[in-house]
């Protein structure tokens, strides 16, 4: 995981101590001063916002919460939303796992341009991934096969925009792993399938972990993909993000809102999530 | 005297790193701060270095006070253990950097940077990057660097510590007779009892926060203060109440009337090089006893073989209580180098 | 050297592992999987935009709409980036340098923008910075200041979604490369300035590089942020990505200017990550 989210602990966490309050910071005033900068813009720019989605959303209390997402349509596109982003995920979390296996472990002509082919969905724009899925599996299909504006589109997008984030995690503890503790195994006697399910795996475990719950998040959150490809029909496959954005459309912030919450709290719960993986990733690396 | 410091004391949290120091330093000597492992010795250092603020206490440099100086200000050259080199630096640059700093004039630096580069025969390698240089040059480099802004004092934090053995005893030699040379007031830290005796003038053994003993390096191993000096800087084996160095005792394969001799049953006879060492198991001690001696004098002795020896200790033995609750184990018959288990 | 990211000095010699029959199997599904998700339909935009031949492209690229929605989206960009690469570098030093009450929280909140629905981030900026309504919106209005339906609103969104990327690229190289180096040269009498611009910066410099690439990439292609907070109106708030959009659904037309302006952005987000992926040994080269 990124150092962003793997905790510091290098150092006793401060306690109070018999002769003096140790500092509970190494700020100065310049630092401090700098800290307090990027907390006015992070706030500006993320915070005030974000609880302002949180603030529309409570307008009306519980009863006006609840009818906002119990409306039909809302909670069909909420329910497909989670029900999609469930199955790609645990597409990922096998597809993902075999590509960055074959990634570290197989070396052939083109396995570089695969390499950039895995970033792509990172950089390429979600309008344009949506058009580019839609040349292929639209009406003017070359193979013939039209899913637009179907449910299989909504996961065919959310294939695409999610693929990076399973490989990604897991290629790098793959490449770590030390070789001798397989051999090891196989020497006492372990078939490869053995050696996969019972040595390999539980290293790559977090990893795969922590890649599924972005894959989740991600997908969940996902708005630019589907606008060309899915069609986004009420009821059939119109996603959370579509909703949010009809209902921002039909000036109906609180409703907007509302969806926008529970999407918010799931991302929130990823965060979690990922953090207590990273320090579970740490904690064995200590 | 070059570096005072009065009552120091530092907490990491609820850990104590250093506990009411005293100390002084005298102008132009060579000190090591020993001890071992998490005792505190690099914090003491850092203090000095201005690097970590000590939470009470002083530290004065040549007479004025730099408690609150932050370590731009303090003129101290540092050398780190793992190098602290500027990687995107140049040796040369890395060298002119502290004089950069202090905007001399391009000259100037120039002839200092030769002239550092010369001390440390790193001529040849003054446009090669870090990266490219051994572990040794790189130290020397990092020497270099520290010397070049012509400090009042040079700290070195376990400056050998990363190097392996072979390179690790030249640079040894070497900072001792760079010390002759330049004369800089100079502060080490080790763990390597057998590094301070060998390069330090004089010797501050440093263990839990506390200043165990302070000397020179014959004081120390002649007359330790405690038994953690004594176990600390060299073999210790118990004899009777007393820690004892196992080529202090005297052994025999008849009873020869000595004060305080104690009969005992051979355990183990080993032949280690030019040195044998028995393995006594005494009468009525806890642990056994272990005697080293030459060869030539355990064959004079007739200890080949022997079963029943005595054991006494010799008239000048250096002699300290064993500390109570915490006894010393004898140390292994297969140890030679000066390095009492555990504490490293 | 090696183009690819991840191929580096320590990476081991890969290992045939498994018979050749599971390996070839493995292979295959691989190839074929990442060739009918991505490669494929992506190669599309370019049949698709030649489809007519050059000439059309070539008239589209003179479009006046396309030309205004690119020079609008680069000057949005460099923005935002400009924005991010200066709090990104700030924030990275003192979450991994100083230790405050509230750093964890604050370490796992700038992750944030990463996982929250790009349209969420647009609603959110709408109820604050909203003209009529919006908490900050009709005071910032009042002084003549327009953020939502104007391009400041395009910045914020952008720079909203791309916040997370320069602090991902920068921290663990902050962490890895620790304080040796900078305290080095404090007590060479370097100041904090002086340590920060010769000795911090070049050693993330290109960690900082990766950053602003792969924010420029990610915030050429916004799309859905931009998409609630521009209103899509064209020579005004019209961004290369709400063009796309906007071509496509045009009925009738043929989508040449559709495709052609996708076309440029894939070919961007391509440049950027070979970019990156070239710059990425270099960098770990030296550290």
């Amino acid at each position: 995981m990124s150092g962003v989210l793997a905790p510091d602990r290098s150092r006793p966490e401060p306690a109070p101590a018999p002769r003096r309050r140790p500092r509970r910071t190494t700020l100065d005033r310049r630092s401090g001063t700098g800290l307090g900068l990027a907390l006015i813009w992070f706030s500006l720019l993320v915070l005030i916002p974000l609880t302002a989605v949180l603030v529309k959303a409570s307008e009306g209390g519980w009863t006006a919460y609840w009818a906002a997402l119990s409306d039909p349509q809302t909670a069909a596109a909420i329910g497909l939303t989670i029900v999609a982003a469930l199955v790609v995920t645990a597409i990922n979390v096998v597809m993902g796992t075999l590509i960055a296996w074959v990634l570290v472990r197989d070396d052939f002509p083109g396995r570089r341009v695969l390499e950039v082919v895995i970033d792509l969905p990172f950089a390429l724009p979600t309008i344009v991934a949506g058009l580019v899925l839609l040349s292929l599996y639209g009406p003017h299909s070359p193979l013939g096969i039209n899913v637009a504006n179907t449910r299989i589109a909504v996961g065919l997008a959310f294939l695409f925009v999610t693929l990076p984030f399973v490989v990604r995690t897991v290629q790098p503890v793959l490449l770590e792993l030390e070789p001798e503790v397989e051999e090891a195994a196989a020497s006492l006697g372990a078939g490869p399938v053995t050696v996969f399910r019972r040595i390999v795996l539980p290293s790559l475990a977090p990893a795969i972990a922590s890649g599924a719950a972005m894959s989740f998040a991600r997908g969940l959150s996902e708005f630019g993909s589907l606008v060309l490809l899915s069609g986004s029909l009420p009821l059939h496959t119109e996603v959370a993000a579509v909703r949010i954005l009809g209902y921002i459309e039909g000036d109906n912030l609180h409703g907007a809102a509302a969806v926008a919450s529970v999407l918010l709290l799931v991302a929130l719960a990823v965060i979690v999530l990922l953090d207590l993986f990273s320090r579970k990733v740490t904690h064995r690396a200590d | 005297m070059s570096i005072e410091i009065r009552s120091v004391s530092k907490h990491f949290g609820d850990f104590t790193a250093l506990s009411d120091i005293d100390l002084t330093i005298p102008t132009g000597d060579l000190t090591a701060l020993l001890g071992p492992s998490g005792g505190g010795k690099s914090t003491l250092l850092r203090i000095i270095a201005g690097l970590e603020s000590a939470d009470t206490g002083t530290v004065a440099i040549e007479g004025v006070d730099a408690t609150g100086v932050p370590a731009r200000k303090r003129d101290v050259g540092f050398v780190f253990q793992h190098y602290a080199a500027f990687r995107h630096l140049t040796v040369a640059e890395n060298v002119a950097f502290g004089l950069s700093i202090r905007k001399q004039p391009r000259k100037v630096i120039a002839e200092r940077v030769e002239e550092m580069l010369e001390l440390v025969h790193l001529q040849q390698f003054a446009d090669r990057h870090p990266a490219q240089l051994s572990g040794g040059q790189r130290q020397r480099m990092a020497l270099a660097r520290a010397l070049a802004i012509r400090p009042r004092v040079l700290l070195l934090d376990e400056p050998f510590g990363a190097l392996d053995a072979k390179v690790r005893k030249e640079l040894r030699e070497w900072l001792r007779r760079l010390h002759d040379e330049v004369h800089v007031t100079t502060v080490f830290v080790t763990h390597d009892q057998e590094e301070a005796l060998e390069v330090a003038h004089h010797l501050v053994l440093i263990n839990q926060g506390r200043i165990e003993q302070v000397g020179t390096s014959d004081q120390l191993y002649d007359e330790p203060a405690t038994s953690f000096v004594m176990s600390f800087l060299g073999p210790v084996t118990t004899f009777g109440n007393t820690l004892v160095r196992p080529h202090d005792l005297g052994i025999a394969t008849a009873p020869t009337g000595r004060p305080g001799e104690v009969g005992g049953r051979v355990l183990r006879y080993n032949r280690v090089g030019f040195e044998v060492q028995i393995e006594v198991d005494l009468a009525g001690a806890a642990a056994p006893a272990l005697v080293t001696l030459t060869r030539r004098e355990a064959a004079e002795a007739g200890l080949a073989g022997a079963e029943q020896v005595w054991v006494h200790a010799v008239a000048d033995a250096v002699r300290v209580p064993v500390p109570h609750a915490e006894p010393v184990p004898a140390v292994s018959a297969g140890s030679r180098e000066l390095d009492p288990s555990g504490v490293r | 050297m090696p183009t690819d990211p991840v191929a580096t000095d320590a990476r081991p010699t890969p290992r045939r592992s498994g018979g050749g029959l599971f390996r070839n199997l493995r292979r295959a599904v691989v190839i074929v999987y990442l060739g009918l998700l991505v490669i494929w339909p992506v190669s599309l935009v370019a049949v698709n935009a030649f489809a007519g031949g050059v000439g059309p492209v070539l008239a589209a690229l003179q479009d006046p709409a396309l030309i205004f929605a690119f020079q609008l989206t680069l000057v949005t960009a460099f923005w935002s980036v400009a924005l991010n690469t200066v709090f990104g570098v700030g924030i990275s030093l003192l979450l991994v340098r100083h230790r405050f009450p509230g750093r964890r929280i604050l370490s796992a909140l700038v992750d944030l923008p990463l996982s929250v629905s790009p349209v969420v981030v647009g609603l959110a900026l709408l109820l604050v910075y909203g003209g009529t309504t919006g908490w900050f919106g009709p005071a910032l209005q009042a002084a003549g200041f327009q953020v939502i339906y104007a391009p400041p609103g395009l910045v914020l969104a952008t720079t909203f979604v791309c916040l997370p990327l320069v602090i991902r690229e920068v921290t663990p190289v902050l962490i890895e490369t620790g304080t040796d180096a900078e305290q080095a040269a404090a007590s060479l009498g370097a100041g904090p300035w002086q340590i920060f611009t010769r000795i911090t910066l070049p050693t993330i410099k290109w960690a900082v590089v990766y950053g602003v690439v792969l924010s420029f990439a990610r915030a050429l292609g916004e799309y859905g942020a931009v998409k609630v907070v521009s209103g899509g109106v064209a020579f005004r708030t019209q961004t290369a990505t709400l063009l796309v959009e906007e071509r496509y659904q045009q009925f009738g037309a043929t989508h040449t200017t559709a495709y052609t302006a996708a076309l440029l952005l894939t070919v961007i987000a391509l440049v950027a990550l070979i970019v990156v992926a070239a710059l990425r040994p270099s960098q770990e080269k030296r550290s």
